[in-house]
């Protein structure tokens, strides 16, 4: 294929020429806002991220959602550069909040970007994405697929009107009413690096990444029922999520898995939600949040109130989520 | 503490780190390739061309502040990694601290390293002995403020700075990594000089050199 640095650019340009009513990509520094006006006042959301995790960050750009979103290299945090372009190009006065998923380079570009903001007069802050309930220790929890959830939230906040301090609030009590875990399939594919160590066809590795880190292999000679009795009891038992919780479940390939694969999943996880007695309000089922070609799915669950649903439930208007 | 430092001094002590840090590429990426992932002195390096290129430009500010948030600016984007904007940070945050509009006396020289310390310190949560960039500017900026507290000369405050520094970038050979992708090799990263502290050295020598040299006392 095209070489991994251009091959990002062209994408971008792809897409931009997909969605022209919806979004509008700028080069140099890369960023991808929306094309909906803004009111003045209005709180901008943007979220950054490396590249190979598509549709996240940038195909949730629009209306609703987020102003201006940031694709990094591969799996690489853009760079402040790129950050504080998008803070100058989507803040309306509003002060400016960024989504970030737990990882270093993430955290240390966005916390810079902020203090620089911050010098030039502009109010920024961000709220941290660690749902990743694979890792023990809650400080080093990886972003997954709240990422995703948060965006929403914070982007529906921000369109009807909430301040920042309101839409921080609410981004982290959505943050906080979600956990996630992913399970590979497959091996990850990496630009440059290759293929790595193929997995047996009866096995899988539970609690990976999204960037290749490594899960615990486990073999599952039973099939789906199997693999989620592993990963939800993790998800359920850490919040906790207790029975008669009203939550919104977000299933999310990683990229080589196909829809058949992904609805048979679901098909166990509906079966053990309603044994647990858990209210599945609302859903999304497909890729949202990948690992480049990686084999393999994250599930999501968040536990729902009014405020919530009724920011999910708001419009949006971006290339992936419509409503 | 007669002497003053223009901002064209400082653009000659950053002009003369720049070259420093190219001059040791092969090192710094030698360094790196031990307990990193080698790309400390590519990454330096460019960042340091585009620095020479930004202080060389015909139109420059006199004012020290905006000149040390170029600077930063520079750095943030020319270096890229994790180092673009520890170094960014460093240079961002030591451009808040207080100056005479277009110059610093020894003072301020050393409250502007403290500054940048601060910063990097809450940046990157490095804590000395982590075996980072903090092992050599920590000693080096504590040593400036006791020579300024015992009322030495600007020579001697500069020489202590630089003495510190480099027995603080010696230091990480014989410590453990805490911090930065070095951490992953855990008592391996043992016997090996800390690539981000050598780089940070640099700053320490340059100023002893430059600064030395242009003050008269």
């Amino acid at each position: 294929m095209n070489k991994p640095g251009s091959a990002i650019t062209q994408s971008l340009r792809g897409m931009a020429l997909c969605h022209p009513d919806t979004i509008k990509v700028h080069f140099d520094p890369d960023y991808v806002e929306r094309t909906a006006p803004c009111p003045s006042g209005k709180v901008a959301v943007i979220s950054g991220s490396g590249s190979g995790h598509e549709p996240l960050p940038i195909g949730y750009v629009g209306l609703g959602m987020l102003d201006a979103a940031c694709p990094g290299p591969i799996f690489t945090s853009p760079s402040p550069v790129q950050l504080l372009a998008a803070v100058h190009s989507a803040d309306h006065g509003g002060g400016v909040l960024f989504i970030v998923k737990n990882y270093a380079g993430g955290v240390l570009n966005t916390e810079l970007t902020i203090e620089m903001a911050l010098q030039e007069g502009i109010d920024a802050r961000y709220v941290l994405v660690n749902d990743d309930v694979a890792i023990p220790e809650v400080a080093n929890r990886r972003g997954l697929g709240a990422a995703t959830l948060a965006c929403k939230i914070a982007g529906a906040a921000a369109e009807s009107g909430y301040s920042l301090d309101a839409t921080v609030n609410v981004t982290q009590r959505a943050v906080a009413a979600s956990r996630s875990m992913g399970v590979g399939t497959n091996v990850n594919t990496l630009p440059r690096n290759g293929l790595g160590v193929n997995l047996a066809d009866d096995s899988i590795e539970l609690g990976v990444g999204i960037h290749g880190e490594p899960g615990v292999v486990r073999s599952v000679k039973q099939g789906m029922p199997e693999i989620v009795d592993l990963i939800l009891p993790p998800i359920l038992d850490d919040l906790p999520f207790a029975p008669g919780d009203r939550v919104l479940l977000l299933i999310s390939g990683m990229g080589g898995t196909p829809p058949l694969e992904l609805y048979l999943f679901s098909e166990a996880i509906h079966e053990l939600m309603a044994a647990h007695q858990l209210r599945v309000e609302r859903q999304l089922i497909g890729n949202y949040l990948t690992s480049l070609g990686r084999g393999g799915y994250t599930m999501t669950l968040m536990k729902l109130d009014d405020e919530l649903l009724g920011l999910w439930d708001a419009p949006v208007h971006t290339p992936v989520l419509h409503w | 503490m007669g002497q003053e430092i223009t901002t064209s001094q400082l653009r000659k002590w950053l002009l003369s780190y720049a070259a420093r840090i190219i001059e040791n590429e092969a090192h710094l990426t030698e360094l790196d390739t031990a307990i990193g992932d080698a790309d400390h002195g590519v990454n330096m390096r460019r960042g340091m061309g585009k620095l020479q290129e930004r202080l060389k430009e015909e139109k420059q500010s006199d004012n020290v502040s905006s000149f040390l948030r170029s600077v930063a600016m520079t750095l943030i984007s020319g270096i890229g990694g994790a180092a673009g904007p520890l170094y960014g940070t460093f240079f961002l945050r030591a451009a808040t601290s207080p100056t005479n509009g277009s110059s610093i006396d020894l003072v301020q020289l050393t409250q502007m390293f403290r500054y940048g310390l601060d910063g990097l310190q809450q940046r990157g949560k490095a804590q000395a002995d982590d075996k980072t960039m903090i092992d050599t500017i920590q000693p080096a900026v504590e040593a400036m403020e006791a020579a300024l507290a015992a009322h030495q000369s600007p020579a001697v405050i500069l020489a202590a700075a630089r003495q510190a520094a480099h027995l603080g970038m010696k230091h990480t050979i014989e410590i453990e990594a805490r911090k930065g992708r070095a951490s992953y090799l855990g008592p391996h990263s043992i016997g090996h000089q800390d690539p981000g502290a050598t780089s940070a050295y640099f700053l320490f020598e340059t100023a002893a050199e430059v600064f030395t040299k242009t003050g008269a006392d």
